[in-house]
């Protein structure tokens, strides 16, 4: 079993996963600036942190370049980048990437069913997070990227959701829409006008000649795109990258969290490590009942409270590490978790890794 | 004010909040403080899990509608009931209603309704807000809480029908934007409660999004519920060497530094939330409702009731102006 602190040593991607509101940004933040204070060059991509933070991180509204990294000036012994996610400027870049001229690029980029697809298509998100991931891992600057991925309810959307929106990009349906040739092609062409007919009904005729456009433009660039969700993927699964699942110790978020793993678990993902945010801390173990009425009932109230809480929520956290076959636990005390500094971190990062 | 009166002000309520607040939570004790004032509810959320269940302690919510706690008693209590809205299923359904069930299945059915939601970003949460309107104008029940989606998406998925509205121009989704913006503005028809937990971070996001709603969206909003609030007993910050030499001598250092750490913790932490409240206060002129810290990472029915016991006594000190 790995420490924490051997995974930001050797790894070189780091994924954070969880719920919403489970404090995974701060947590993916802080793992980045023990890992540079260790030494490594690192980038952190965040994805919609809260404004006090990114502030903090150099990331404010008067950053110089919204998707590039920017070098967080902090004393440490490596170096702490870090990147705010924007879906849509990395889609275009990926566009250019592959398109096979700027003509192409242009009309692309510029069609209102591609901006639909970059901002707002499901996956689009996941896909993006994971993109940039590749990106940067790539990237001679940086020797470990840690990457914040967007809440999702399901599990492993950021792994399919590449191969999911390749597989939208390059449908069969569009491109016999597009270059009708063939029996067969005008047979599936036939359904599929009909189709377009109804939805054009639906949601207005212009709406659907974008997405025609769309799809007869983007015709040749399926091959770059596909290679592309490839690595990705590979990148993933490689043993160079970690997947650190980050929960708080609710028992409807471990139910999610356990889905989490036994989910990750068939895509032959190991969770390395679990953070527990917002525990209640433990105060003593006795009970102190025999005092609960005199003078001292307020103190023992309190105690009292602590106590039935903190048992709780061990109890509910046994269930999700028992799943947990093989991956370090790490607990970080609530009141320490709402961090919206760079000392915050610094100190949510002693949590992470205690020596 | 009379519970029922601040319930029976709008036929929907839609309870938004930042991830982990406590939303869903606030949904069903909404519903259940609701229910006892003698009105009847349907609380709908939009994805399957959470908390609700446990907390009536009934099987998972399906799209099916089902009992979650029935009226009757000596209160006179009305139902509360339940179900899923879900947004894929609200548009396979519309596609169906307007001819598109065969094409789909001849069709791969996932790139047809890929491209449709493509082509109208926003369509499901249109279509899911149509469903609520729709269950609102057949009076499904006195009062729908609606769980709404986590705070930054509670804009954009309120914000869907103007967004369809200008992409779309006229047909059935201009309709359907039309009628659903018609609820939105009427505060006699829908209001958003939103929730926070006294701390800085679901703070300052409760203040931005109660602004977007109401600049952006124009939505009513209601009381603002602070949820999760620690008290500090009587006598707490009393000397508490002095009291156990006089009443406990015999304790052992273990036990001592156990009551003295707890009690300095839950100084530290009610003050900070003394903070968070206070910010509130100065950042949002909306009456705030709080309800306690409950001490349990597994609430079930019995927390359900003590968090509706104080949902109502918080409602009973509000006044007219407040709602």
């Amino acid at each position: 079993m790995n420490s924490l602190a051997t995974l930001l040593h050797e790894r070189s991607v780091i994924v954070c996963v969880g719920a919403g509101g489970v404090g995974k940004t701060t947590t993916a933040a802080a793992l980045a600036l023990e890992a540079a204070n260790r030494g490594r060059r690192v980038c952190v991509v965040t994805i919609d942190p809260a404004r006090r933070l990114s502030d903090a991180m150099g990331l404010g509204a008067d950053a110089p370049l919204g998707n590039e990294p920017q070098r967080v000036d902090v004393a440490i012994n490596g170096e702490l980048w870090a990147v705010m996610l924007d879906t849509s400027t990395t889609f275009d870049a990926l566009i250019r990437t592959y398109a096979l001229s700027d003509e192409q690029a242009n009309t692309i980029l510029t069609n209102d069913f591609f901006r639909n697809i970059a901002d707002s298509m499901s996956g689009a998100h996941e896909y993006m997070a994971m993109e940039k991931l590749y990106e940067l891992h790539n990237d001679d600057r940086f020797d470990l990227v840690i990457v914040d991925t967007p809440p999702t309810s399901n599990a492993i959307d950021f792994l399919e959701a590449p191969d999911r929106v390749t597989d939208f990009l390059d449908h069969r349906l569009y491109k016999v829409l597009v270059a009708p040739t063939g029996s067969f092609a005008r047979v599936v062409n036939f359904a599929a006008q009909s189709f377009l007919r109804v939805v054009a009904r639906i949601v207005s005729a212009s709406v659907v000649d974008d997405a025609i456009e769309f799809f007869a433009t983007f015709d040749g660039m399926e091959e770059g795109f596909r290679g592309r969700a490839v690595a990705v993927h590979n990148l993933l699964i490689a043993d160079t990258t970690s997947f650190v699942l980050v929960t708080v110790p609710r028992n409807d978020t471990i139910d999610d969290a356990t889905v989490f793993v036994e989910k990750l678990a068939e895509a032959n993902i190991n969770v390395e490590a679990l953070v527990v945010n917002r525990v209640h801390p433990h105060f003593g173990t006795n009970e102190l009942s025999g005092l609960a009425q005199g003078p001292l009932a307020p103190f023992v109230t309190v105690l009292n409270e602590s106590q039935r809480v903190a048992a709780g929520e061990q109890n509910v956290l046994e269930t999700l590490t028992r799943t947990l076959t093989n991956g370090a636990v790490v607990n970080v005390p609530f009141l320490d978790t709402d961090v919206h500094d760079l000392e915050g971190l610094g100190r949510l990062s002693r949590w992470l890794t205690p020596t | 004010m009379d519970p029922a009166r601040l319930f029976a002000a709008s036929r929907v309520l839609i309870v938004a909040g930042k991830g982990g607040v406590g939303k869903s939570t606030m949904s069903a004790a909404l519903a259940r403080t609701a229910a006892r004032a003698g009105i009847s509810t349907l609380l709908i959320r939009l994805t399957p899990g959470g908390p609700i269940s446990r907390l009536f302690a009934q099987p998972e919510l399906t799209t099916l509608e089902q009992t979650l706690h029935p009226g009757g008693g000596p209160g006179g209590d009305a139902d509360v009931r339940g179900r899923l809205v879900t947004p894929d299923k609200a548009l396979a359904e519309y596609l169906a209603d307007h001819g598109l069930a065969r094409i789909t299945r001849r069709l791969a059915s996932t790139g047809a309704i890929d491209v449709v939601t493509t082509a109208a970003p926003g369509i499901r949460d249109l279509l899911v807000l149509g469903r609520v309107k729709a269950m609102e104008t057949l009076k499904a029940a006195d009062l729908i809480v609606l769980d709404a989606p986590a705070a930054g998406h509670a804009v954009s998925f309120l914000q869907s029908p103007t967004g369809l509205r200008d992409a779309v121009g006229a047909g059935p989704i201009a309709t359907q934007a039309d009628d659903v913006l018609a609820m939105l503005a009427d505060p006699e028809r829908c209001r958003v409660m939103l929730v926070t937990l006294a701390e800085e971070t679901p703070v300052n996001e409760v203040i931005e999004t109660a602004f977007a709603l109401e600049d952006e969206i124009g939505i009513a909003l209601g009381p603002l519920i602070v949820n999760g609030l620690v008290d500090v007993p009587e006598g707490l910050d009393g000397d508490l060497d002095a009291l156990l030499a006089e009443n406990a001598p015999k304790l052992s250092a273990h036990d001592v530094a156990a009551l003295r750490d707890a009690a300095a913790f839950r100084m530290r932490w009610a003050s900070r939330q003394r903070e968070q409240v206070a910010r509130l206060s100065d950042s949002l002129p909306l009456a705030q409702l709080t309800t306690p810290q409950l001490f349990t990472s597994a609430p079930g029915p019995r927390e359900l009731e003590t968090l509706a016991d104080s949902l109502t006594s918080e409602i009973n000190k509000l006044t007219e102006d407040d709602a």
